[in-house]
């Protein structure tokens, strides 16, 4: 088994007399990991309990395989966080802020800054890096917490809502950038958002945070492969020894009348059987659907399911 | 991540010591400070005052040169140096000047980190809090420093030069005198300037404030012992207190103000305070009150 990026270990914090985080249990081991959830459903708050920010009340977390409560030093060496809220250093020019950031980090003067160079081109804003970051557009802001979040290399990197606040062009600039560092193989990603498209766009293991607990914990590509078996049809004709026919080879059928029916095909049964039992009972197929469960349904079926169902 | 490859890489090289990265901060507080002419014009004028002195040590003890220039100088006008002249150099040196320094630095240390939520970038490293208070603090202590006991046990150094072994063992104290009491006042403003900067987000708000604390609060300290017939409105007046230290390390008789015990404990209370303050309000995150 591999070591997990995050393990969880009945994770729970409390404000005042508020759970915010309610006993989060888990392993999650894939090199891109997307945080869901509604505003004020603990994501931020989970991001700044790993980094240390916060102290667990009761249970932990590992990161790396290192204790968040007694290895904080080593864990921040290790990972890049970009916060969600705008966040500079008045009077700063981009280059010195990422700079400094990277010596904060332990990287010596010379190092830091060669690498802050290279940080600010690779995110886009290399002709802007002399600028002070308050003159620049949200955009580049956020391009900026990005530099500093990856400039000294580290093997984790939390992006809290990255593309909060862009327009289009600039979101889709941003998610490019992601799934480029994630491709890059050196880096796991941590990505929260509430926007299911980002986290679709970039992640492969998603869990959906609700009221502090842990609703649901699914990789996006079995998802997406098991629905690969759901197949959404419409049938002309008398459909009673075509359904018989595929419940005796294993299918789960569902109908919805009108001559509409969901079927989940095992794995040997392919959809050309389906069309080969159908022309058997002289039944007609106006259509054949994959239905594709997307992050969505995860979500809302999250969303709707009972607190702790993992 | 190369410029020329545009592709992400980690980093595999080699890390500075742990315990040398607050150090971080005042090299880059340094380099932004002194860009200020205004500032630097200021610091320039500190010296003043120690640059003065030591010519008036100097010609103090060389009055015959100066008769052979023809500038003959009646010996009897030029006093014994001692206490009081150091508790003078502290009062224009370190409560005024140093207070105006820390008035002028300490708000763009840390009201410019918390305007922006600059904090998670600093706390989110492998720095904690005591770190980034420490690179703070150093940033004013080391300014504070170089107008205050540097100068100061320079013109010591260079009196007890002059003035030959006996002087200096009969006056040792204004030496130490000179150092502990620096120290302590640099301690002290520099963590009260902090702590306000760190509640007061505009600069100039956060020096009004700075202002406020130093200046009117000797002005209730005096309205205070006024009314009361008391010295004890001096616990609130940073000057006062100061004042009170000083004296005691310089072995200087003062009346009318608070026992030294007092201004002692009084300090210590202020510094500490201010201390917890600030390590309450350095913080990642916001709080928001519900």
């Amino acid at each position: 088994m591999n070591e997990p990026v995050i393990e969880l270990l009945g994770l729970t914090v409390r404000f005042g007399r508020r759970d915010v985080l309610k006993r989060l249990t888990g392993r999650f081991e894939s090199r891109s990991i997307g945080l869901l959830g509604p505003n004020g459903a603990g994501k931020t708050t989970l991001i700044h309990t790993l980094l240390g920010f916060h102290a667990p009340s009761a249970g932990t977390a590992k990161l790396l395989g290192r204790e968040i409560r007694g290895e904080t030093r080593w864990i921040r060496r290790h990972i890049g966080y970009m916060p969600e809220n705008e966040a500079f250093i008045a009077g700063m020019t981009a280059v010195r802020l990422v700079r400094m950031m990277a010596e904060l980090s332990g990287l010596p003067p010379k190092a830091a800054l060669e690498r802050a160079h290279e940080a600010l081109f690779y995110v886009g804003l290399g002709e802007a890096r002399y600028r002070t970051v308050e003159s620049f557009s949200l955009g580049m802001k956020q391009q900026v917490k990005l530099a500093q979040a990856i400039v000294h290399g580290p093997q984790l990197l939390f992006l809290d809502e990255p593309t909060n606040g862009l327009d289009p062009p600039h979101r889709q600039r941003m998610i490019r950038l992601v799934n480029e560092i994630r491709e890059s193989g050196t880096i796991t990603l941590v990505l929260s958002s509430h926007l299911l498209r980002d986290v679709e766009e970039c992640c492969e293991d998603v869990l959906v945070l609700r009221d502090g607990h842990l609703a649901a914990a699914c990789n996006l590509e079995e998802e997406r492969r098991a629905n690969k078996r759901l197949i959404e049809l419409e049938a002309l004709g008398d459909r009673s020894g075509f359904e018989a026919d595929l419940l005796e080879l294993g299918c789960e059928i569902a109908t919805h009348g009108n001559g509409r029916l969901k079927t989940v095909l095992p794995e040997e049964v392919g959809v050309r059987d389906l069309y080969r039992i159908a022309a058997r009972h002289d039944v007609r197929l106006r259509r054949v659907d994959f239905k594709r469960d997307s992050l969505e349904d995860i979500f809302l079926r999250a969303m709707e399911g009972d607190h702790g169902g993992l | 991540m190369a410029v020329y490859e545009r592709a992400y890489r980690g980093y595999a090289g080699p890390v500075t010591p742990t315990w040398s990265r607050f150090l971080i901060i005042p090299r880059y507080a340094y380099q932004r400070v002194l860009a200020s002419r205004v500032f630097v014009a200021f610091l320039c004028l500190c010296f003043v005052f120690p640059l003065g002195a030591a010519a008036f040590i100097y010609v103090a003890h060389n009055l015959d040169k100066l008769a052979e220039l023809g500038l003959a100088i009646d010996a009897t006008s030029l006093i014994n140096i001692g206490g009081v002249h150091g508790l003078g150099f502290l009062r224009v040196q370190a409560a005024l000047l140093g207070f105006v320094l820390a008035m002028i630095v300490a708000p763009t240390l840390i009201s410019a980190d918390m305007r922006n939520n600059g904090l998670p970038l600093y706390l989110s490293r492998p720095f904690s809090r005591l770190e980034y208070m420490a690179g703070k603090f150093s940033v004013l202590a080391i300014l504070l420093s170089a107008i205050t006991w540097v100068p100061g046990l320079v013109l010591f150094a260079m009196q007890s030069y002059l003035a030959g072994r006996e002087w200096l063992l009969d006056n040792w104290r204004l030496g130490a005198g000179l150092l502990a009491g620096s120290l302590i006042w640099i301690v002290a403003i520099s963590l009260v300037s902090l702590a306000v900067s760190a509640f007061v987000r505009l600069k100039i708000l956060a020096r009004a404030s700075l202002f406020g604390i130093f200046f009117m609060a000797g002005g209730v300290a005096d309205a205070f012992n006024g009314m009361s017939d008391t010295v004890w409105g001096d616990l609130v007046s940073l000057g006062a207190l100061g004042n009170a230290v000083w004296s005691s390390l310089l072995g200087i008789e003062t009346e009318s103000t608070i026992p030294a015990a007092g201004a002692w404990a009084a300090l210590i209370v202020v510094s500490s305070f201010c201390a917890g303050l600030l390590y309450w309000r350095i913080r990642a995150y916001e709080v928001v009150s519900s």
